[in-house]
Protein backbone atom coordinates (compact mmCIF):
# COMPACT_ATOMS: atom_id res chain seq x y z
CA UNK A 1 0.00 0.00 0.00
CA UNK A 2 2.62 2.21 1.19
CA UNK A 3 4.82 1.50 -2.82
CA UNK A 4 1.39 2.11 -4.18
CA UNK A 5 0.85 5.63 -2.54
CA UNK A 6 4.58 6.48 -3.51
CA UNK A 7 4.22 5.37 -6.94
CA UNK A 8 0.63 7.49 -7.14
CA UNK A 9 2.87 10.52 -5.51
CA UNK A 10 5.87 10.18 -8.19
CA UNK A 11 2.86 9.87 -11.46
CA UNK A 12 1.39 12.79 -10.15
CA UNK A 13 4.92 14.77 -10.53
CA UNK A 14 5.28 13.87 -13.69
CA UNK A 15 2.20 15.05 -14.78
CA UNK A 16 2.22 19.25 -14.44
CA UNK A 17 5.43 18.35 -16.41
CA UNK A 18 3.73 16.66 -19.40
CA UNK A 19 1.05 19.90 -19.36
CA UNK A 20 3.50 22.11 -19.79
CA UNK A 21 5.67 20.52 -22.63
CA UNK A 22 2.77 20.37 -24.63
CA UNK A 23 1.29 23.79 -24.26
CA UNK A 24 2.83 26.00 -26.75
CA UNK A 25 0.75 23.48 -29.36
CA UNK A 26 -2.64 23.86 -28.00
CA UNK A 27 -2.40 27.30 -26.94
CA UNK A 28 -4.54 29.07 -29.46
CA UNK A 29 -6.65 25.84 -32.17
CA UNK A 30 -7.81 28.91 -34.41
CA UNK A 31 -4.22 30.25 -34.61
CA UNK A 32 -2.76 26.72 -35.02
CA UNK A 33 -4.95 25.49 -37.37
CA UNK A 34 -4.27 28.40 -39.67
CA UNK A 35 -0.27 28.27 -39.22
CA UNK A 36 -0.58 24.71 -40.43
CA UNK A 37 -2.53 25.82 -43.15
CA UNK A 38 -0.38 28.24 -44.30
CA UNK A 39 2.75 26.44 -43.63
CA UNK A 40 2.01 23.75 -45.64
CA UNK A 41 1.98 26.03 -48.40
CA UNK A 42 5.52 27.20 -47.71
CA UNK A 43 8.76 25.16 -48.48
CA UNK A 44 11.45 24.66 -45.71
CA UNK A 45 14.75 26.50 -47.26
CA UNK A 46 16.96 24.49 -45.43
CA UNK A 47 15.03 20.64 -46.49
CA UNK A 48 13.72 22.19 -49.35
CA UNK A 49 11.58 18.59 -49.92
CA UNK A 50 9.90 19.40 -46.62
CA UNK A 51 7.53 21.38 -46.37
CA UNK A 52 7.59 24.58 -43.38
CA UNK A 53 5.18 22.47 -41.74
CA UNK A 54 6.52 19.16 -41.53
CA UNK A 55 10.57 20.41 -41.24
CA UNK A 56 12.32 20.02 -37.87
CA UNK A 57 15.32 22.00 -39.05
CA UNK A 58 16.12 25.36 -36.85
CA UNK A 59 15.04 27.97 -39.34
CA UNK A 60 11.49 26.17 -40.32
CA UNK A 61 10.76 25.90 -36.32
CA UNK A 62 12.18 29.94 -35.93
CA UNK A 63 9.94 30.71 -39.30
CA UNK A 64 7.02 28.94 -37.41
CA UNK A 65 7.26 31.20 -34.70
CA UNK A 66 7.57 33.80 -37.15
CA UNK A 67 4.22 33.24 -38.93
CA UNK A 68 2.46 32.55 -35.55
CA UNK A 69 3.14 36.08 -34.46
CA UNK A 70 2.04 37.52 -37.81
CA UNK A 71 -1.30 35.46 -37.53
CA UNK A 72 -1.58 36.97 -34.06
CA UNK A 73 -1.05 40.61 -35.27
CA UNK A 74 -4.00 39.94 -37.63
CA UNK A 75 -1.89 39.21 -40.81
CA UNK A 76 -4.01 37.50 -43.54
CA UNK A 77 -2.67 34.36 -45.16
CA UNK A 78 -1.51 36.71 -48.09
CA UNK A 79 0.28 38.96 -45.99
CA UNK A 80 2.35 36.25 -44.66
CA UNK A 81 2.96 34.68 -47.58
CA UNK A 82 4.22 38.19 -49.02
CA UNK A 83 6.30 38.63 -45.71
CA UNK A 84 8.42 35.26 -46.48
CA UNK A 85 8.50 36.10 -50.61
CA UNK A 86 10.02 39.44 -49.90
CA UNK A 87 12.67 37.91 -47.68
CA UNK A 88 13.62 34.07 -49.75
CA UNK A 89 12.03 34.66 -52.67
CA UNK A 90 9.34 33.21 -55.02
CA UNK A 91 11.06 29.96 -54.18
CA UNK A 92 9.52 29.28 -50.87
CA UNK A 93 5.77 28.90 -52.38
CA UNK A 94 4.76 25.38 -53.52
CA UNK A 95 2.36 27.00 -55.84
CA UNK A 96 4.05 29.50 -57.77
CA UNK A 97 2.30 32.72 -58.40
CA UNK A 98 0.54 33.52 -62.23
CA UNK A 99 3.18 36.82 -63.25
CA UNK A 100 5.34 37.55 -66.45
CA UNK A 101 8.08 35.45 -65.13
CA UNK A 102 5.90 32.05 -64.63
CA UNK A 103 3.70 32.18 -66.97
CA UNK A 104 5.94 29.52 -68.80
CA UNK A 105 5.67 27.41 -66.03
CA UNK A 106 1.99 27.24 -66.03
CA UNK A 107 1.49 27.38 -69.52
CA UNK A 108 4.03 25.11 -70.27
CA UNK A 109 2.53 21.66 -70.32
CA UNK A 110 -0.57 23.06 -72.29
CA UNK A 111 2.27 24.92 -74.78
CA UNK A 112 3.73 20.96 -75.27
CA UNK A 113 0.30 19.64 -75.31
CA UNK A 114 -0.62 21.55 -78.51
CA UNK A 115 2.53 21.26 -80.14
CA UNK A 116 2.36 17.46 -80.18
CA UNK A 117 -1.26 17.06 -80.98
CA UNK A 118 -0.18 19.32 -83.62
CA UNK A 119 2.35 17.57 -84.97
CA UNK A 120 0.34 14.33 -84.52
CA UNK A 121 -2.33 15.92 -86.66
CA UNK A 122 0.41 16.79 -89.75
CA UNK A 123 1.83 13.34 -89.48
CA UNK A 124 -1.58 11.16 -90.08
CA UNK A 125 -2.12 13.93 -93.02
CA UNK A 126 1.10 13.47 -94.68
CA UNK A 127 0.44 10.12 -94.52
CA UNK A 128 -2.85 9.37 -96.25
CA UNK A 129 -1.80 12.02 -98.86
CA UNK A 130 1.38 9.07 -98.72
CA UNK A 131 -0.86 5.84 -99.57
CA UNK A 132 -1.64 5.67 -103.18
CA UNK A 133 -5.45 4.14 -104.12
CA UNK A 134 -4.43 1.19 -106.04
CA UNK A 135 -7.65 -0.23 -107.53
CA UNK A 136 -8.14 -4.27 -108.19
CA UNK A 137 -7.61 -5.09 -111.54
CA UNK A 138 -10.55 -7.45 -113.22
CA UNK A 139 -8.02 -10.55 -112.91
CA UNK A 140 -7.24 -9.70 -109.06
CA UNK A 141 -11.43 -9.07 -108.92
CA UNK A 142 -12.06 -12.62 -109.95
CA UNK A 143 -9.80 -14.16 -107.85
CA UNK A 144 -10.25 -12.77 -104.92
CA UNK A 145 -14.63 -13.70 -105.61
CA UNK A 146 -13.02 -16.92 -105.73
CA UNK A 147 -11.40 -16.79 -102.54
CA UNK A 148 -14.30 -15.68 -101.07
CA UNK A 149 -16.43 -18.23 -102.44
CA UNK A 150 -14.24 -21.19 -100.87
CA UNK A 151 -14.36 -19.82 -97.86
CA UNK A 152 -18.09 -19.72 -97.68
CA UNK A 153 -18.31 -23.21 -98.57
CA UNK B 1 16.08 17.70 -94.30
CA UNK B 2 16.37 14.16 -93.50
CA UNK B 3 13.40 13.05 -91.56
CA UNK B 4 15.43 12.52 -88.40
CA UNK B 5 16.42 16.10 -88.59
CA UNK B 6 13.79 17.61 -86.72
CA UNK B 7 13.64 14.50 -83.60
CA UNK B 8 17.23 14.68 -83.26
CA UNK B 9 17.33 18.62 -82.86
CA UNK B 10 14.29 18.02 -80.53
CA UNK B 11 16.29 15.69 -78.33
CA UNK B 12 19.62 17.64 -79.04
CA UNK B 13 17.57 20.50 -77.11
CA UNK B 14 16.09 18.45 -74.71
CA UNK B 15 19.56 16.86 -73.32
CA UNK B 16 20.91 20.77 -73.17
CA UNK B 17 17.78 21.79 -71.37
CA UNK B 18 18.35 19.15 -68.61
CA UNK B 19 21.82 19.08 -68.74
CA UNK B 20 21.68 22.59 -67.86
CA UNK B 21 18.97 21.98 -64.80
CA UNK B 22 21.38 19.54 -63.63
CA UNK B 23 24.40 21.97 -63.45
CA UNK B 24 22.19 24.30 -60.87
CA UNK B 25 23.39 24.25 -57.35
CA UNK B 26 19.34 24.30 -56.07
CA UNK B 27 21.14 25.70 -52.56
CA UNK B 28 21.21 28.96 -54.22
CA UNK B 29 18.24 30.47 -54.54
CA UNK B 30 18.43 34.09 -55.59
CA UNK B 31 17.72 36.71 -53.38
CA UNK B 32 15.20 38.76 -53.71
CA UNK B 33 16.62 41.47 -51.51
CA UNK B 34 19.12 42.45 -54.21
CA UNK B 35 18.55 45.85 -55.41
CA UNK B 36 16.60 46.31 -52.15
CA UNK B 37 17.66 48.23 -49.11
CA UNK B 38 19.35 46.59 -46.49
CA UNK B 39 16.36 45.72 -43.62
CA UNK B 40 17.03 48.15 -40.79
CA UNK B 41 17.54 46.65 -36.79
CA UNK B 42 18.87 47.35 -34.09
CA UNK B 43 21.01 44.60 -32.08
CA UNK B 44 23.52 44.69 -29.35
CA UNK B 45 26.99 43.67 -30.29
CA UNK B 46 29.13 40.66 -29.74
CA UNK B 47 32.05 42.21 -27.37
CA UNK B 48 29.54 44.97 -25.62
CA UNK B 49 25.90 43.94 -24.61
CA UNK B 50 25.15 47.64 -23.93
CA UNK B 51 26.86 49.02 -27.57
CA UNK B 52 24.32 48.67 -30.24
CA UNK B 53 24.62 48.70 -33.88
CA UNK B 54 22.50 49.22 -36.76
CA UNK B 55 22.96 49.59 -40.51
CA UNK B 56 21.96 53.31 -40.79
CA UNK B 57 25.08 53.87 -39.31
CA UNK B 58 27.12 52.43 -42.07
CA UNK B 59 25.55 54.77 -44.68
CA UNK B 60 27.83 56.65 -47.10
CA UNK B 61 30.25 53.63 -47.09
CA UNK B 62 30.32 50.04 -49.44
CA UNK B 63 30.37 47.71 -46.53
CA UNK B 64 30.01 43.80 -46.10
CA UNK B 65 27.94 42.12 -44.06
CA UNK B 66 28.94 38.66 -43.02
CA UNK B 67 26.46 36.40 -41.17
CA UNK B 68 28.58 33.82 -39.50
CA UNK B 69 28.43 31.38 -36.20
CA UNK B 70 30.70 29.59 -33.84
CA UNK B 71 28.48 26.48 -34.80
CA UNK B 72 28.87 26.73 -38.82
CA UNK B 73 31.42 24.27 -40.07
CA UNK B 74 31.39 26.14 -43.22
CA UNK B 75 32.17 29.41 -41.54
CA UNK B 76 35.52 27.67 -40.88
CA UNK B 77 36.48 27.37 -44.07
CA UNK B 78 35.55 30.70 -44.98
CA UNK B 79 37.00 32.85 -42.18
CA UNK B 80 40.80 32.80 -43.16
CA UNK B 81 39.49 34.19 -46.39
CA UNK B 82 37.86 37.22 -44.31
CA UNK B 83 41.03 37.47 -42.31
CA UNK B 84 43.05 37.76 -45.60
CA UNK B 85 41.35 40.05 -47.64
CA UNK B 86 40.60 42.24 -44.45
CA UNK B 87 44.46 43.05 -43.75
CA UNK B 88 44.68 44.64 -47.83
CA UNK B 89 45.43 48.02 -47.84
CA UNK B 90 41.71 49.04 -49.77
CA UNK B 91 39.64 46.67 -47.98
CA UNK B 92 36.12 47.58 -47.14
CA UNK B 93 35.00 47.67 -43.80
CA UNK B 94 33.33 43.99 -43.14
CA UNK B 95 30.89 43.85 -40.53
CA UNK B 96 29.62 40.18 -38.75
CA UNK B 97 26.47 39.12 -37.85
CA UNK B 98 26.89 36.34 -34.85
CA UNK B 99 23.53 33.99 -35.42
CA UNK B 100 22.11 32.27 -33.06
CA UNK B 101 24.80 32.18 -30.97
CA UNK B 102 25.96 31.99 -27.46
CA UNK B 103 28.12 35.08 -26.57
CA UNK B 104 30.86 33.31 -24.86
CA UNK B 105 30.76 30.63 -27.63
CA UNK B 106 31.13 33.45 -30.64
CA UNK B 107 33.26 35.54 -28.83
CA UNK B 108 35.37 32.44 -28.19
CA UNK B 109 35.54 31.39 -31.85
CA UNK B 110 36.56 35.04 -32.82
CA UNK B 111 39.73 34.68 -30.06
CA UNK B 112 40.95 31.24 -31.79
CA UNK B 113 40.54 32.09 -35.27
CA UNK B 114 41.18 35.58 -35.68
CA UNK B 115 38.66 39.05 -35.68
CA UNK B 116 38.20 40.49 -39.14
CA UNK B 117 35.47 42.67 -38.20
CA UNK B 118 35.04 45.76 -37.41
CA UNK B 119 32.42 44.52 -34.69
CA UNK B 120 29.91 41.72 -34.95
CA UNK B 121 26.14 42.46 -34.43
CA UNK B 122 24.55 39.88 -32.06
CA UNK B 123 21.67 37.94 -33.75
CA UNK B 124 20.77 35.78 -30.28
CA UNK B 125 17.08 34.84 -31.37
CA UNK B 126 17.76 34.85 -35.35
CA UNK B 127 15.11 37.63 -36.16
CA UNK B 128 17.77 39.50 -38.17
CA UNK B 129 18.27 36.83 -40.11
CA UNK B 130 14.96 36.25 -41.02
CA UNK B 131 14.70 39.79 -41.94
CA UNK B 132 17.55 39.34 -44.10
CA UNK B 133 15.99 36.20 -45.58
CA UNK B 134 19.26 33.87 -44.19
CA UNK B 135 18.97 30.02 -44.26
CA UNK B 136 22.29 28.51 -44.44
CA UNK B 137 24.78 30.29 -42.48
CA UNK B 138 27.45 31.39 -44.10
CA UNK B 139 25.64 34.17 -45.95
CA UNK B 140 27.51 37.50 -46.98
CA UNK B 141 26.22 40.92 -48.20
CA UNK B 142 27.64 43.62 -50.40
CA UNK B 143 25.63 46.68 -49.07
CA UNK B 144 26.08 50.18 -51.47
CA UNK B 145 27.16 53.95 -50.12
CA UNK B 146 22.99 54.38 -49.93
CA UNK B 147 22.07 51.18 -48.24
CA UNK B 148 21.12 49.26 -51.16
CA UNK B 149 21.91 45.41 -51.01
CA UNK B 150 23.87 45.07 -54.29
CA UNK B 151 24.75 40.88 -53.70
CA UNK B 152 24.37 37.82 -51.67
CA UNK B 153 26.63 35.23 -51.11
CA UNK B 154 24.98 32.36 -50.04
CA UNK B 155 27.38 29.95 -48.34
CA UNK B 156 31.03 30.30 -47.92
CA UNK B 157 32.71 33.26 -49.90
CA UNK B 158 35.62 31.03 -51.82
CA UNK B 159 38.95 33.15 -53.55
CA UNK B 160 37.37 32.76 -56.74
CA UNK B 161 33.90 34.21 -55.65
CA UNK B 162 36.29 37.00 -53.98
CA UNK B 163 38.74 37.73 -56.86
CA UNK B 164 36.12 37.77 -59.51
CA UNK B 165 32.67 38.67 -58.41
CA UNK B 166 33.27 40.61 -54.88
CA UNK B 167 36.13 42.45 -55.56
CA UNK B 168 35.16 43.78 -59.04
CA UNK B 169 31.76 45.21 -57.77
CA UNK B 170 32.97 47.02 -54.55
CA UNK B 171 35.44 48.95 -57.16
CA UNK B 172 32.53 49.83 -59.13
CA UNK B 173 30.39 50.85 -56.06
CA UNK B 174 33.40 53.38 -54.67
CA UNK B 175 34.05 55.05 -57.81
Amino acid sequence: MKLFLVACAALSLCLPLHAKEAAPLAEDPVVEKRLINISEELRCLVCQNESLAGSQAELAKDLREEVRGLIKEGKSDSEVKDFLVSRYGDFVLYRPQIKPSTYLLWAGPFLLLFIGLFTLFRFLKQRSKEVVDTPLSDEEKKRAEALLKDAQS
Amino acid sequence: MNKFTLPLVGFIALVALLAVGLGLNPREVPSPLVGKPAPDFKVPQLHDPNASFSPNEMLGKVWLFNVWASWCVSCREEHPIIVEYTKRPDAIPVIGLNYKDKREDGQRWLARFGDPYVLSAFDLDGRVGINYGVYGVPETYLIDKQGVIRFKQIGPITPTVLEEKILPLIKELNK
